[in-house]
């Protein structure tokens, strides 16, 4: 049962994952008077992609090729540590909130390398902006789940979920909400959302991402897409159930589970909300000023800690 | 064992020797040096091995009269047996790559005394961590410092490596003069000169005395080791020896400090104070920001990696310097840990920068340059060097599930441990001080996806990277040996940790029993924060790369794949210019961070008449190298200055220099009289 509970969570971030991105996209349409995708929309791309040829480019090495592959793969380990819907994971064994950061790191680093390996200047503009960013965002990352940690007395991503859980509300709010502040920033952040990268254009002054999976086509961009938005929603189930961790039940009852479903669906949809509502209300900042964005993040997550020095640890 | 001791002094001593015998044919003699070396590193690595497995140390006693110390007596315990299966670990591939890497020395350099530098080198380190005297590990100290000299000027007509040789002599000798005082304090502190006494001494030495003999050290070893602002040579002498020392210079010698700082503070100073530790974590995070800093500005890829060593000295320093400060707070499970994981990175440091060093060596000698600009494109020429290069990159980077990920896994909890202490300050710092580290990490991620993208992908920059092509066999196995032992050494994390956390429990406490760190494959934290096991998630990946790679081929079938050209925008061809530079690719760093680098450009403009038709004529950017101004170059100043001044009273006329000797004299004996 437990087995069987943490794949269906597996499989569950990685199919909801697309329908996140439709959420946003669709909310940006309405904002803007247009009709927007079907639900179904995302997910004819995605598998229209992975069917379709691709054309890769005569400079290309193998680190090209195996880009796509590296980067879905440490996603979907990332994934397999993180609970979702009850209080365990597949792989929350394995490692920390340390571990999850670098895995998350590691897609990362193979898919700079690949955007610098067809010899493009888009591939090594997004290539390095995206390590220059994600290099401020990762210590406020690190420094949030310590945050977290210091209060719950561990830094395994499903034990701190428990312990949270278990924590009466206000102690949850009053200890961790900066935090929230940071990850939500870093959330924008990493899923390449405005005010930090615009995910809707392919202009070379705005984009990041978008800049370095240009050279991809067909099966592997298909990979690197999905592999961003299960990325994505990785960050906005940390957001939902490390500061909203109330309804995940422990127990395997048809009932509570069902019900932890539907709230989960429900968290995220606010969360999305949140996301989307910052990205039709703003507009993308200039790249030099994102270190200033990065840097609220850090600061918000200092500040929990530093709350939590001040009044007690609240264990 | 004792017999596997001597087996290696005598492969150092005659391997370096007997390459003369075929002074003639240098093939042969590098040969001589290279495989005996090797064999020499082999034994090392045995006997090492086994005393780190039994605890069992082995005593040396070579009888015989060395005026002032008289016999000579060696001993390798727990602490000098992994520093020996550092150094021997190391020399082991680093001599297999420069059997083939030497060929570039055939002809132009004398290749026997090459090969008998190279010897006396490893042995001079080997002795190092054996000796238990003074005057013996001073000795052993100068000869390593002389001969590393020796090996940085190897290509002594370029007037950069006489430079850089220079600058490493002066501050050797400068740092060692610190050592020496650190030691004189000591033997007029007990009245001995062997360590042992020191060590029995330990508890009964002052405070203040203590402090003084902690800051020698600190300063004497931190100019070793590359500390910051003591490291000014290091990333100028470490790139111009050839590739093989430059591994061993980076991989282990600065490791040498390491290992006598550890004696200096857990064995001669005995009781630590807390403060030696926020000194050490002081240095230790200013090394790795500013270290990891400035590699990101380099575009000499040799340099590059002499500044990541700072970095990763710092990261070792900040190990050491929580588990003093742990100690202090009295908790002596933590501090091992934290010193166990210093431990640890500086065995991944040596593989990962060793192979990196063969990498830029590699490509040194397939290029003939190392100027990452000027490169591009070599992962089609060079695929072998290419992928241990990449593995290096993605260990130093600390990417699952490589080692150097394991040990900084393993700093970063230390470092956090320190939230269970009393006292708002350690708690407060301790973490921000991980989080630091978190940024040295991806700061150090981004140096060398620009140092491998940049060098190893993309389309070749020069002329030189087209004709670029692999190297012999030999450096291709030693460079694939370390890249292994890059996988190796994290997954076997399990089996190395409790080895290590023995070791470190020696130094740190009194504590004998087992402090469980793993259990199964599962490396733990002893405060419960958080465990982690690599074989898992390289098996997780493994997995979870394959059931995608299977369910793509089963449900969307196979597609076609062509090859074209890279999108161009619509002009015709691209051309390597085009592509990102490393300086390009590091500007926004070298922008936000500014106020450390205080970039200067200068463009000089020039118009033909029409002030609309302006072509820029001349282009230059720089940062500006910040230690050498502020401070090293105000103390050439005044020491010039000051022998200037000094120049009066040498007139070169012996009766005036009579006069001196004649009122020295008089005042000498005017002193005794007065102080009898």
């Amino acid at each position: 049962m437990t087995l069987i509970l943490s794949v269906f969570q597996a499989v569950l971030i990685a199919g909801f994952a697309p329908a996140v991105s439709w959420f946003i996209k669709k909310m940006k349409a309405v904002s803007q008077n247009r009709v927007g995708p079907r639900f179904f929309q995302v997910y004819f791309d995605l598998i229209k992609l992975f069917r379709k040829g691709m054309v890769i480019s005569g400079t290309a090495s193998w680190v090209f090729h195996a880009a796509p592959y590296v980067f879905f793969g440490g996603t979907i380990a990332a994934a397999l540590m993180l609970p979702v819907i009850w209080k365990g994971a597949l792989c929350g064994f394995m490692g920390d909130a340390i571990l999850f950061v670098y895995l998350l790191a590691l897609g990362r680093f193979f898919l700079v390398l690949a955007a610098l390996d067809t010899g493009t200047a888009f591939g090594g503009m997004g290539s390095s902006r995206e390590m220059f960013l994600s290099s401020l965002a990762e210590p406020a990352l690190l420094l949030s789940f310590f945050s977290i940690g210091f209060h719950t007395k561990t830094l395994s991503l499903t034990g701190m979920m428990s312990v949270l859980a278990a924590d009466s509300p206000h102690r949850v709010i009053f200890f961790v909400s900066l935090a929230f502040g940071a990850v939500l920033i870093l959330a924008i952040a990493e899923s390449g959302r405005i005010p930090v990268d615009n995910p809707a254009t392919h202009l070379e002054l705005t984009m990041v991402h978008e800049a370095m999976v240009l050279e991809y086509s067909g099966r592997y961009l298909a990979l690197l897409e999905w592999g961003h938005q299960i990325k994505q929603l990785l960050f906005l189930t940390l957001l939902a159930n490390l500061f909203f961790p109330w309804g995940i039940p422990d127990t395997f009852n048809a009932v509570p589970i069902v019900l932890s479903l539907l709230l989960y669906a429900g968290k995220i949809a606010v969360a999305a909300w949140v996301i989307g509502w910052i990205e039709i209300h703003f507009a993308k900042l200039r790249l030099f000023r994102v270190p200033d964005f990065l840097a609220v993040a850090f600061v918000l997550a200092l500040l929990s800690f530093l709350g939590q020095l001040m009044v007690g640890r609240g264990a | 064992m004792g017999k596997l001791v001597l087996a290696q002094f005598l492969f150092y001593v005659l391997g370096g020797l007997a390459g003369f015998l075929r002074r003639k044919n240098p093939e042969h003699s590098n040969r001589i040096a290279c495989v005996s070396a090797l064999a020499a590193g082999v034994s090392g690595m045995f006997y090492s091995a086994g005393i780190l497995l039994s605890g069992k140390g082995i005593a040396l006693s070579f009888r015989g009269g060395v005026p002032l110390c008289g016999a000579v007596f060696l001993e390798v315990d727990a602490l000098s047996a992994f520093f020996i299966f550092l150094i021997s670990f190391l020399s082991v591939p680093v001599s297999i790559f420069a059997l083939g890497y030497n060929r570039e020395y055939f002809g132009k350099k004398n290749v026997p005394l090459l090969g008998l530098f190279y010897n006396f080198f490893l042995l001079s380190m080997v002795l190092v961590t054996m000796a238990r005297n003074i005057f013996v590990f001073l000795t052993a100290w100068e000869i390593m410092s002389l001969v590393s000299y020796f090996l940085v000027v190897t290509e002594h007509e370029n007037p950069k490596a006489r430079r850089a040789g220079l600058l490493y002599f002066v501050m050797t000798h400068a740092g060692t003069a610190f050592i020496a005082g650190a030691f004189w304090l000591l033997f007029s502190a007990s009245g001995a000169l062997a360590f042992d006494a020191f060590r029995a001494h330990a508890a009964m030495l002052s405070p203040g005395l203590k402090n003084v003999v902690f800051f020698c050290a600190l300063v004497g070893f931190g100019t070793k080791a590359g500390m910051i602002p003591f490291h000014i040579w290091l990333p100028e002498a470490h790139p111009e020896a050839p590739s093989p020392i430059s591994a061993l210079m980076s991989g282990a010698m600065i490791k040498t400090a390491i290992y006598a700082l550890l004696r200096f503070i857990f064995f001669f100073l005995g009781p630590v104070y807390f403060w030696w530790g926020a000194v050490l974590l002081g240095f230790g995070i200013f090394s790795v920001l500013v270290g990891i800093l400035y590699a990101l500005m380099e575009k000499d890829l040799k340099r590059l990696l002499a500044f990541s060593s700072i970095e990763n000295i710092g990261i070792i320093l900040l190990g050491i310097g929580m588990g003093v400060v742990l100690i202090s707070s009295r908790q002596p499970i933590f501090a091992l840990f934290a010193v166990a994981a210093a431990l640890y990175h500086a065995l991944n440091h040596a593989a990962f920068k060793g192979l990196l060093f063969l990498g830029a060596g590699s490509v040194l000698s397939g290029t003939h340059t190392r100027n990452i600009e000027e490169l591009g494109g070599l992962i089609k020429k060079m695929p072998w060097t290419a992928a241990c290069f990449l593995t290096g990159s993605a260990a130093i980077s600390a990417l699952p599930p490589l080692n150097g990920f394991v040990s900084e896994w393993m700093t970063l909890l230390a470092l956090f441990s320190g939230v269970d202490c009393e006292g708002f300050g350690i708690r407060f710092f301790s973490v921000v001080l991980a989080s630091l580290l978190g940024l040295a990490g991806a700061l150090a991620a981004t140096c060398f996806v620009k140092a491998f993208g940049i060098a190893f992908l993309g389309l070749p920059r020069s002329p030189r990277a087209e004709c670029a092509r692999e190297g012999s066999r030999s450096m291709k196995i030693g460079m694939i040996t370390l890249a292994l032992s890059c996988f190796g050494l994290g997954l076997a994390a399990p089996v190395i940790v409790p080895i290590l956390g023995k070791l470190s429990g020696e130094l740190t406490t009194e504590i004998s029993g087992n402090i469980p760190l793993i259990h199964g494959s599962f490396l733990v934290f002893p405060g419960g924060w958080s465990q982690i096991s690599l074989p898992w998630v390289f098996g997780v990946m493994a997995v979870s790369l394959s059931v995608i790679a299977a369910a793509m081929t089963v449900f969307a079938g196979r597609v076609s794949v062509k090859t074209g050209p890279s999108w161009d925008c619509g002009m015709r061809g691209l051309t390597p210019r085009m592509q990102y530079s490393g300086t390009g690719y590091s500007k926004p760093i070298r922008r936000i961070f500014s106020f450390l680098y205080q970039p200067s450009r200068k463009v000089e403009v020039e118009d033909e008449g029409y002030s609309v038709l302006r072509t820029a004529k001349h282009f230059e950017s720089g940062i500006r190298p910040l230690f050498e101004e502020t401070i090293y170059r105000p103390m050439a100043k005044f020491a010039l200055y000051f022998s200037e001044k000094a120049k009066r009273i040498q007139t070169g006329h012996i009766q005036i220099y009579l006069g001196y000797i004649f009122v020295t004299l008089l005042a000498l004996l005017l002193f005794t009289r007065v102080s009898s």
